[in-house]
């Protein structure tokens, strides 16, 4: 299946070639680089490039393509799966998915690699497997141990989860998860602190037209969990209203039966962080826009010149807060410079990337934040037709704008007390205004 | 045994420590400038080994080739140092090198050398070596990482052993050792694609497999190696359904789009009689002949009425309800191909389904939404009905990127109909305002096609295309040109306005294509036009020789059409384009002014055909049909990599047609075995109801046939490898030298090739055996083993004999109990042929003797393996020892615990199992646990000691449970101990033959009060 895999930094340096059959030359990655020549930005280089003896399947992450070059056919799907799962797995090792971690940590990832994949078909992809044959990296753990004095440290790092001295990355015992059909459990877990941590976090993805009236708007949700429990515990997790949820996806983990006879999520949790679920709230449900913007820009026939005036304000927040509200346009090219006001944060913008960026922070209700002010134009330049949209992040605490409510988690095949939290965040999806 | 794998995990535990100690300041890979971090970890001495940062060069620069070989000096030097900590740094640096790409080939002796100098026994290259582990190690996960770095081996010469080896283990014990052989099936199968009738046996053996970890592996060996002996599917056709769900998600997609061919060759189209008539109904539509239409339909009604009511067959039934559930799975590809499967498989009412998953999908990672949407874009052709409530999430965000953007906007075009065409069309022209201009061009296209596919809707399209050509963007307008042209070729009498307006555009439009269109437009149409167009030729004869070629091209055409219809006004000018094309550099425009002027300029010579250049030119044309690029991509399978790129890939099975009639579909019936208590099918239904998602059952993870596995071994120890009692027996690796110089001869000769791939597979060797340290602390069963006298050194006369169970599978017989003896000569005189004499047996037990030991000179220790088959009793084994001058008469009495080994089992596989021995076959006993007795890990320990078991995963700190079968009946031992307050504690014993029960428990009772 995957032959081999080549990781490219965006300025176009194979930094890390791995091959499981024979050695391809990197120079098949020419391709990506004349795909990537011709692309406006990384992201819209093509994932799938035909080339006359091989094909390349990229997925382009932190920074990062991630390129697999295959020989025969092979669902494109499955191998842009596995690309993302290395890159996870990566993250979830190494803190963070660059460049600079992979080059430090090379004998790691090669081991990683390998158990991941034999002859080109996915082996051990579950991190809970891989941890257990290859101990994450030290350093970092025993930095933040002495720094933080380890406790901490648990709920920071994904993968501390890792028992042990760890004086090297290699695990002292067999991978015996791989044998089990629960392969995403590590068995003889044990912690002191028995806890488990469920965020569900909802985002808004939404389109509103110029007069503010909603284009399109819906909701999708997650459920992220943070399990740290002794043993092997069998959960159950229920829901106030799980009519609400449309479709569902889940973490191999959960019984899907039980999903459709009772409406509950019954699962032995795998021992760190995962991701339980993912769904969609009922397209029927009104979604409820949290904020309303009043935009206008515009561009001057003469004088090279323009005008932008945004105001943002609280509309069905629930009487939570709205924080974190950040406004980005992507002005057109000829768009020079902006000489702007506001009353609340701050406003950049970059000329050469041409994004205006206004920081707002927290939306209060007495005070409706305002930026305005000029954009001076290429002169000579036309006046450009086309009108920027504004993409807005925001994030409400402890609010599920879809109304989702978590009733109880109980838990079964141990007999500890463990301690229990659910923690609710909405947050702004793909969010455009049009203007 | 032991020290076999003492290589892996001596070089390994060097690369361990370091890592250990230098980790925190060496990382392996350095940035190209600057200081090597690892600088610091080498004590300044040895310093000089290691070239400064600053000069090492650029990955790819053209110094490289010169550089390379002083560096490998380097790293040669290294690696012979006697500091570990350089040779450490050596490896990693060489591992670095891998990673970047380099050839580090010349190195390779180096390395070995560097392996080999502790272990002389154990050199990489010694596939045989892996054999044996594969087939002899207690432990599970060891004999599938031998397996699986013997397969990795790309060598040739170890094409039978490699055979040997997967042959064996694929009828082992555990399911996982088999899952590996399943993988090892398409690496022999690569390097030696004659072996392929060999390996379909073995394919087709682990087909039968009834495992969840095999099913998966299996079907993709039996996709890379014989996809087309569909066949073999049929028996196991149930099963794959039923375990699909609880298969890893790698393997579920392979399966499915497997089961997705099968059930297309076996099955009938469920959308039969629908697709008849439509097919009638679309003949009668376009038919160009009512009448033919007409007999075509009732034909086709006919048919319908002769073909039988259509019954679903309950395998495709089965298939389809077992796959559904996965719609739900986090992984995209799983999705994917559940979707495919629909699509091609279900009946047309039912396809709907996978609409809501797929649209689910596009909230993922922006590769995923391109080959969700290439898949989808293709669907709402067909069946454009499933996607049409999702119209909005197809909407277009200026964040997306451009080919996201087409790729939506494409499914937009196909969803279109009456009804939501004029929201659409707002969506449109919202796009049309987008910064990103090739999305703009694609929405100018996509309009065109709207309006070509809805009559209603045409006017405003070309309405509102118009108004684009007043946009201030150059590939705008000339976009909006080829869309109208194609637009107005529909209705041109109607437009004569626009084409005016148009043939103004000439005087600033650049864009070839534009132009073109334009100039075609007017000479096509010049009759409606009969002022302008001759003056539009004026000005491009002023401009001919400026013009881009299709341009050029064109100017004659019109020259042509305007000559015939104007030519009181046009002649001049014709002739003058003529002249001026007659001389371009283009021959195909030379060709063509030729052509047209033998045409249309009539002179004397000129033919028959002259008479009909008006009709040959201004011939009533056809209008183009805007279609979908997608359209007709549903003949390759979904979610494939063909069905992406619309061309065949390399390897691609086509998916076949659906057969006219039904194959037998008793085919797929299997004889349920006795085990299996549902003995209908209707019943196993009902249980796969039951079933959980992830059901704890592993199924039964017995070998599938333990027949073959006898005669394997046989014709493999006759093979020249080592046989397996040698190999335990190699304390001393000096005696191993004599009986190996074929697979040294075979080292010698994979060193003369020094092959890169060598190195390579020695690599993957070495990282994979990182991570089994040791195999003490790898395997729980393989503790401190018991050792017995057989014979004191003092009635032995100075020869001393002790044994003991080595808990390992007598590779000989699956049947036997091993049992390693060990000769001590404390003589001062060598003993001569030691050997088994005579062995006094019970009725039903037999004694696989050791080979004769030739001679154990004075002061040696020698060890042997011997199996005896108790017959699952305790009865002892008799027989005599003989050297060259006595006779010892000794005997083997095993331990109940011996006679038993372990088996893998789930823990409801446990509680299944423990349901059916209940009654006589149960004995509990109530006891208190000894002082040292605390916490489950010391009764497990003590448990596993006294009896060859296997611990069953489980839930509960309370119970501990042990599984294993006895080794001459295979009759199940289970084990349960439940601990109490107060050091209470009850074990229980469930096992079929009582006898064995009894003593099991009062000797686990022992072990535990103790």
């Amino acid at each position: 299946m995957i032959h081999s895999l080549f990781l490219v930094s965006t300025a176009g340096h194979i930094f890390l070639e791995k091959h499981w059959k024979s050695v391809i030359s990197r120079s098949v990655c020419d391709y990506l680089f004349e795909a990537q020549g011709k692309a406006s930005a990384p992201e819209n280089v093509p994932p799938v490039i035909a080339t006359p003896h091989h094909y390349l399947i990229s997925v382009y992450r932190d920074r990062i393509f991630f390129v697999a070059v295959i020989q025969t056919e092979v669902p494109p799907l499955f191998v842009i799966e596995f690309l993302h799962r290395v890159a996870e797995t990566f993250q979830d090792y190494f803190g963070e998915c660059s460049e600079a971690s992979i080059k430090d940590n090379v004998v790691i990832v090669y081991e990683l690699l390998e158990e991941m994949l034999d002859n080109g078909f996915p082996l051990a992809t579950e991190a809970n497997i891989l941890k257990e044959m290859i101990k994450p990296p030290t350093i970092l753990r025993s930095v933040v141990n002495t720094i933080t004095g380890g406790r901490e440290l648990r709920s920071v790092f994904a993968w501390s989860v890792a028992q042990g001295s760890g004086s090297s990355n290699v695990g002292g015992t067999l991978p015996t998860g791989q044998l089990s059909n629960i392969p995403w459990r590590r068995t003889g877990v044990k912690y002191t602190n028995n806890e488990a941590y469920f965020d569900v976090v909802e985002e808004i993805d939404a389109i509103l037209d110029k007069s503010g009236t909603v284009v399109f708007a819906e909701i999708q949700g997650v459920i992220d969990a943070c399990v740290k429990l002794s043993g092997m515990p069998d959960l159950t997790l229920s829901f106030v209203n799980p009519r609400l949820l449309d479709d569902v996806s889940f973490h191999p983990c959960v019984r899907f039966k039980r999903w459709e006879a009772e409406r509950v999520l019954s699962f032995i949790p795998p021992d760190g962080n995962f991701r339980l679920m993912s769904y969609h709230v009922n397209a029927q449900n009104l979604v409820a826009i949290p904020v309303y913007v009043k935009q206008n820009v515009s561009f001057f026939e003469t004088g090279s010149s323009g005008r932008l005036d945004i105001t943002v304000g609280p509309k069905q927040t629930m009487g939570k807060t709205i924080e974190d509200v950040v406004i980005t346009v992507h002005m057109p090219k000829v768009v020079l410079n902006a000489n702007l006001t506001t009353n609340q944060g701050t406003s950049t913008y970059d000329p050469v990337t041409k994004v205006l960026v206004w920081d707002i922070g927290k939306l209060n209700q007495q005070k409706v934040p305002n930026l305005k002010g000029s954009l001076s134009l290429q002169s000579g330049a036309p006046r450009p037709d086309e009108n920027p949209t504004l993409n807005i992040d925001l994030r409400i605490q402890q609010l599920a704008i879809s109304g989702l409510k978590v009733n109880r988690l109980n838990m079964f095949g141990e007999k500890y007390k463990p301690f229990k939290g659910v923690k609710y965040v909405t947050k702004a999806g793909k969010f455009q205004v049009r203007t | 045994m032991q020290r076999l794998l003492q290589l892996p995990a001596n070089a390994v535990s060097m690369v361990k420590t370091a890592q250990g100690q230098e980790e925190a300041r060496s990382p392996v890979l350095t940035p190209d400038n600057g200081q090597p971090a690892w600088y610091n970890a080498v004590p300044p001495e040895e310093s000089r080994h290691i070239r400064p940062g600053g000069e090492q060069e650029e990955p790819g620069s053209s110094e490289d080739a010169q550089m390379q070989p002083l560096r490998h000096d380097d790293l040669k030097e290294m690696l012979d140092s006697n500091k570990d900590s350089l040779k450490l740094e050596a490896m990693k640096r060489i591992v670095a090198m891998i990673a970047r790409g380099k050839n580090a080939s010349d190195l390779f002796p180096a390395v070995v050398k560097n392996v080999a100098c502790k272990n002389i026994e154990v050199s990489p290259p010694r596939p045989s070596r892996y054999r044996d582990i594969s087939q002899t190690d207690p432990n599970q996960l060891i004999r599938a990482s031998a397996l699986r770095v013997l397969s990795s081996i790309r060598v040739t010469i170890i094409v039978p052993i490699m055979m040997l080896a997967i042959k064996e283990a694929a009828s082992d014990m555990s399911p996982y050792v088999r899952k590996t052989a399943a993988h090892a099936i398409p690496k022999l199968y690569s390097l030696d694609p004659d072996q392929k009738d060999q390996l379909i046996e073995v394919i087709e053996k682990l087909l039968a497999d009834k495992t969840t970890l095999v099913a998966g592996s299996v079907v993709m060996a039996f996709e890379e190696v014989c996809p087309e002996r569909i066949d073999l599917i049929h028996k196991n056709y149930r099963k794959l359904c039923n375990l699909l769900i609880d298969v890893e998600e790698w393997g579920q997609v392979v399966i499915i789009n497997m089961l997705t061919r099968y059930a297309r060759t076996q099955f009938l189209n469920p959308n039969a009689n629908e697709s008849l008539l439509e097919e009638g109904g679309e003949k009668t539509f376009y038919g160009s002949d009512e009448e033919e239409g007409k007999e075509d339909k009732v034909e086709a009604a006919a048919l319908v009425v002769k073909r039988k009511p259509y019954v679903m067959d309950p395998d495709h039934r089965l298939l389809l309800r077992n796959t559904k559930p996965l719609l739900q799975s986090r992984n995209a590809a799983v999705v994917m191909a559940v979707a495919q499967l629909y699509f091609h498989l279900a009946p047309k009412a039912e396809v709907g389904v996978i609409a809501k998953a797929l649209v689910r999908l596009m909230r993922s990672h922006s590769e995923v939404q391109y080959v969700v949407l290439q898949n989808v874009a293709t669907m709402t052709i067909k069946r454009r009905g499933m996607f049409e409530p999702y119209l909005k999430s197809f909407y277009i965000r200026s964040t997306d990127p451009t080919q996201i953007k087409v790729l939506k906007l494409e499914v937009l075009t196909n969803l279109a109909n009456e009804t939501n065409i004029s929201t659409i069309l707002r969506e449109f022209q919202t796009y049309i305002k987008s910064m990103d201009k090739d999305f703009v061009a694609a929405t100018i296209q996509a309009i065109g096609r709207c309006a070509t596919n809805i009559g209603e809707v045409r006017d405003t399209c070309l309405n509102g295309l118009v108004q684009l050509l007043s946009n201030r963007d150059e590939l705008v307008v000339a976009e909006s040109v080829v869309v109208i042209k194609k637009l107005l070729q529909m209705q041109p009498e109607k437009h004569s306005d626009i084409i005016k307006h148009m043939a103004k555009l000439t005087d600033n439009i650049q864009v070839p294509m534009a132009r073109a269109s334009i100039l075609w437009l007017i000479g096509e149409y010049c009759e409606h036009v009969p002022k302008i167009a001759p003056d539009v030729l004026r000005k491009m004869a002023k401009s001919f020789t400026n013009e881009e070629d299709i341009v050029k091209l064109q100017i004659l055409n019109l020259a042509a059409k305007l000559y015939l219809t104007n030519s009181k006004q046009t002649k001049l000018l014709t002739q003058y384009v003529l002249n001026l094309a007659k001389y371009d550099q283009n021959y195909d425009i030379r060709d063509r002014a030729r052509f047209i002027r033998q045409l249309i300029v009539p002179t004397d010579k000129s033919g028959a055909l002259s008479k009909y250049a008006k009709k040959l030119f201004l011939a009533l044309k056809p209008a183009p049909v805007l279609e979908s690029p997608f359209k007709d991509r549903d003949h390759f399978q979904l979610g494939s990599l063909s069905h992406l790129l619309n061309a065949k890939a390399g390897g691609y099975q086509e998916l076949p047609d659906w057969p006219e009639s039904a194959p037998d579909p008793s085919v797929r019936n299997v004889e349920v075995p006795e085990w299996t208590k549902c003995s209908s099918r209707e019943k196993r239904k009902e249980k796969k109801v039951e079933k959980p998602f992830y059901s704890d059952s592993e199924g039964e993870s017995g070998p599938t046939e333990s027949a073959d596995s006898d005669s394997d071994t046989g014709s493999g120890s006759g093979s020249g490898s080592d046989s397996g009692s040698e190999d335990s027996g190699s304390e001393s690796g000096s005696e191993e030298s004599e009986g190996e110089s074929d697979s040294e001869k075979d080292e010698k000769d994979k060193r003369k090739m020094k092959k890169w791939r060598i190195y390579v597979s020695f690599c993957v060797a070495l990282l994979l055996k990182c991570s089994f340290p040791s195999p003490q602390a790898a395997s729980p069963t393989c503790g401190p083993l018991k050792t017995y006298e057989l014979l004191h050194r003092i009635t032995g006369e100075g020869l001393a004999v002790t044994y003991c169970f080595s808990r390992r599978p007598f590779t000989g017989d699956p049947h036997m109990v091993s049992v390693q003896i060990q000769f001590t000569n404390n003589t001062e005189v060598e003993a001569r042929s030691l050997r088994v004499l005579e062995p006094k047996l019970q009725s039903g037990m037999r004694i696989a003797e050791f080979p004769e030991i030739d001679v154990l000179p004075p002061g040696e220790i020698s060890t042997v393996v011997m199996g005896i088959d108790f017959c699952d009793s305790t009865q002892a084994a008799n027989f005599q020892l003989c050297t060259h001058t006595k006779k010892f008469f000794v005997t083997i009495q095993p331990p109940v615990g011996e006679l038993m080994m372990p088996i893998f089992m789930t823990e409801n596989e446990f509680k299944k199992e423990q349901g059916q021995l209940m009654g006589m076959n149960e004995i509990t006993e109530k006891l208190t646990l000894g002082e040292g007795c605390r916490g489950d890990h010391v009764i497990i320990q003590r448990v596993i000691s006294t009896a060859n078991l296997s611990r069953v995963p489980c839930g509960s700190a309370m119970e501990c449970r042990f599984a294993g079968k006895t080794v001459t009946s295979g009759s199940l031992v289970l084990v349960t101990v439940v601990t109490k307050e107060e050091r209470a504690a009850q074990v229980t014993v469930n096992c079929e033959k009582m006898l064995i029960g009894t003593m099991l428990v009062k000797d686990i009772l022992q072990a535990l009060s103790q």
